[in-house]
């Protein structure tokens, strides 16, 4: 019984820690993203609150929470209210199954660094993530806003159009892990990253991510200068929080996932290997917020095009080519 | 086995709780001044023209019941995968069989023109 | 502790059944189902068959109940569907009661059994559930996983018939 309520309290702490750390970063992300993006137009961003505008977060979700929160007359009542919390926790979902340091020995117990070590890990995150599309497709119909209906059927469109090259794109790193579990992906990349032993996948799995999560080359489904926010326009105070919310902890997301599944995971000379994940994960988002400052957004035939006829017969090319090569070496 | 989900509930439950915390606690104190202006759907501020319950291109459709077979497809994938080194030759020229299958449903939906977006 | 567990998952399962069979909206019933896929997930994960739960959600609740809730949405059933109430209704439901019944007889008469065979929980603990699909399915099944791969072929050709007026 004590070790069931010491594992109990062990899954508690690691939730709340990771909880913490994941809504902190996608407060701070936002705040980066804006001072980012300002420096690259020429501008200061943020700069008010505190130094270097770091108290501008906190000020966010007052504001947030202090807004009205109105809900359309023509709206469906209860799915309207349902969406955002539903973006929000497929998002969070995600999270349990990223592993971001080595198993740790405390008081002779093995203590694996990640919420809940799933021997279908990988699968886990395929389908947590093909779930997402609920919260912008709810949303959006249940506004009774042509933008926000607009933004909806755009999305689900984009969704499973590059839900399948990503899909595509893992398999050869399954082949290189021979696991599901993504402790054992890292533990395969200790010599090599994936990202060297299967550049194309990477390329792949790159672009199919930030796609999924619809960040700025792919922003089709919410284009501010077209249709206004799509699914979310006629969202107010905290429930478009929540829907903010779940776009940073997706930016959050992809960065864990890329670093885990190409760059390496944890491993790294000299530097701890949280550090490592830490350094690795912030670039990643990094780098999608620089695309985000110099990218035009696509359009929407350019958009199903990539997916659809390029992406998919590059990825089943680059899973036969793996798997070949894998057997010529033995 | 249902240990190792245990997490994933308790996050649930979580996530559930701050979702409907923050937007209640948010209701609670945020102002409320609806207007019959203000709960209109948004339209630039224009008069509203026609409903958003209209009928979608069949485009979408397609896309969406291509995914479903394609989606299958690689399921049957993913357990090849971890079998792969077990299986060999064997397994590879049988996963070839498979997608060279696909690959004629893939050519013909190509040539068909069912990925056009004109 | 499991069992509770499971009760309670049972009662979320059928709760979310009767919102798909008793809700007014289609979208709703849709979304009920969804949560009906997720707690079958739940069901698999118990039964030492997490790879069919992830499949489950992948294909079921990822993929098709995507493509139902699209048609529902686009095709504006809202306010057309509750108009077309036929005694084809009352038809299916006797069919499925009757089908409900024989299911609970066969589970009554112990025809359908618990484990038996050479996989054990035991061997699905120690092999890997999915390792095993993989080795049954590409050994032992290798003409019906070909044969499913030109079903697929067939379903291909289908939609796209379906869908495109000239072809």
């Amino acid at each position: 019984m004590s070790d069931l309520l010491l594992s109990l309290a062990l899954i508690l702490v690691k939730l709340g820690l990771i909880f913490g750390v994941i809504l902190g970063m996608a407060a701070y992300l936002v705040l980066a993203e804006r001072k980012i993006l300002g420096r690259m137009q020429l501008r200061h961003g943020p700069n008010r609150l505190g130094p270097f505008g770091l108290i501008q977060p906190m000020a966010d979700v007052i504001k947030l929470i202090t807004k009205e929160d109105f809900m359309p007359d023509q709206a469906d009542k209860w799915l309207f209210l349902f969406a955002p919390g539903l973006t929000a926790l497929t998002a969070l979902l995600s999270f349990v199954v990223v592993p971001f340091a080595p198993p740790l020995t405390i008081f002779g117990r093995e203590l694996p660094m990640v919420v809940c070590d799933l021997n279908i890990g990988l699968l886990y995150f395929l389908g947590i993530s093909s779930l997402g599309v609920y919260g912008v497709v709810i949303g959006g119909w249940a506004s009774n806003s042509k933008y926000s209906l607009l933004g909806a059927m755009r999305s689900i469109g984009q969704l499973l159009s590059y839900e399948l090259a990503m899909g595509l794109a893992l398999i050869p790193v399954v082949l290189s892990a021979k696991s599901f579990s993504l402790t054992d992906v890292v533990m395969s990349q200790a010599d090599w990253p994936n990202l060297l032993k299967h550049p194309v996948a990477f390329l792949i799995f790159l672009v199919s991510i930030a796609a999924e999560s619809k960040r700025t080359p792919f922003d089709m489904p919410e284009a501010e200068n077209e249709i206004v926010g799509g699914f979310h326009t006629e969202y107010s105070g905290m429930r478009f929080g929540l829907f903010f919310v779940g776009e940073y902890i997706n930016l959050v997301i992809i960065g864990s996932m890329l670093t885990v599944l190409f760059l390496g995971g944890w491993h790294g000379p000299l530097l701890p290997p949280i550090v490592w994940f830490a350094i690795k994960v912030l670039f990643v988002a990094f780098c999608f917020i620089w695309a985000r400052g110099t990218m035009p957004r696509l359009r929407y035939d350019q958009l199903l095009h990539l997916g659809w006829k390029v992406l998919i017969p590059l990825a089943l090319l680059n899973l036969l080519v793996t798997a070949a090569v894998l057997l010529a070496i033995g | 086995m249902l240990d190792n989900y245990l997490p994933i509930f308790t996050l649930i439950l979580i996530a559930v709780c701050f979702a409907i915390g923050s937007t209640v606690f948010s209701g609670l104190i945020g102002q409320k001044k609806p207007s019959e202006v203000k709960l209109a759907p948004y339209e630039c501020g224009m008069p509203l023209v026609g409903t958003a319950r209209e009928r979608f291109s069949v485009k979408f459709y397609i896309i969406a019941m291509l995914f479903i077979v394609f989606d299958i497809e690689v399921v049957f994938m993913y357990p090849w995968a971890v079998m792969f080194k077990r299986l060999g030759m064997f397994g590879f020229v049988e996963m070839g069989v498979f997608i060279l299958i696909l690959l004629v449903g893939y050519i013909y939906v190509w040539k068909k023109g069912a990925l056009e977006w004109e | 502790m499991e069992t509770i567990f499971f009760y309670i998952i049972a009662l979320v399962a059928l709760g979310s059944g009767l919102i798909v069979v008793l809700c007014k909206s289609p979208v709703n019933s849709a979304l009920g189902l969804v949560n009906t896929f997720f707690c079958l997930a739940v069901f698999y994960v118990m039964l030492y068959a997490p790879f069919m739960a992830a499949v489950q959600i992948m294909v079921y609740a990822g993929a098709i109940m995507v493509l139902i809730l699209f048609v529902i949405m686009l095709l504006n059933l809202g306010t057309e569907a509750r108009k077309r109430y036929t005694h084809g209704v009352v038809w299916a439901a006797l069919a499925s009661l009757l089908s409900l019944v024989t299911f609970l007889v066969f589970i009554k008469k112990g025809q359908i059994t618990g484990a038996a065979g050479d996989i054990t929980k035991d061997v699905v603990m120690s092999v890997g559930h999915t390792e095993l699909i993989g080795k049954t399915m590409f050994t032992e099944f290798l003409l019906p996983f070909e044969i499913a791969s030109i079903l697929l072929l067939v379903a291909i050709v289908g939609a796209v018939v379906l869908a495109k007026k000239e072809v």
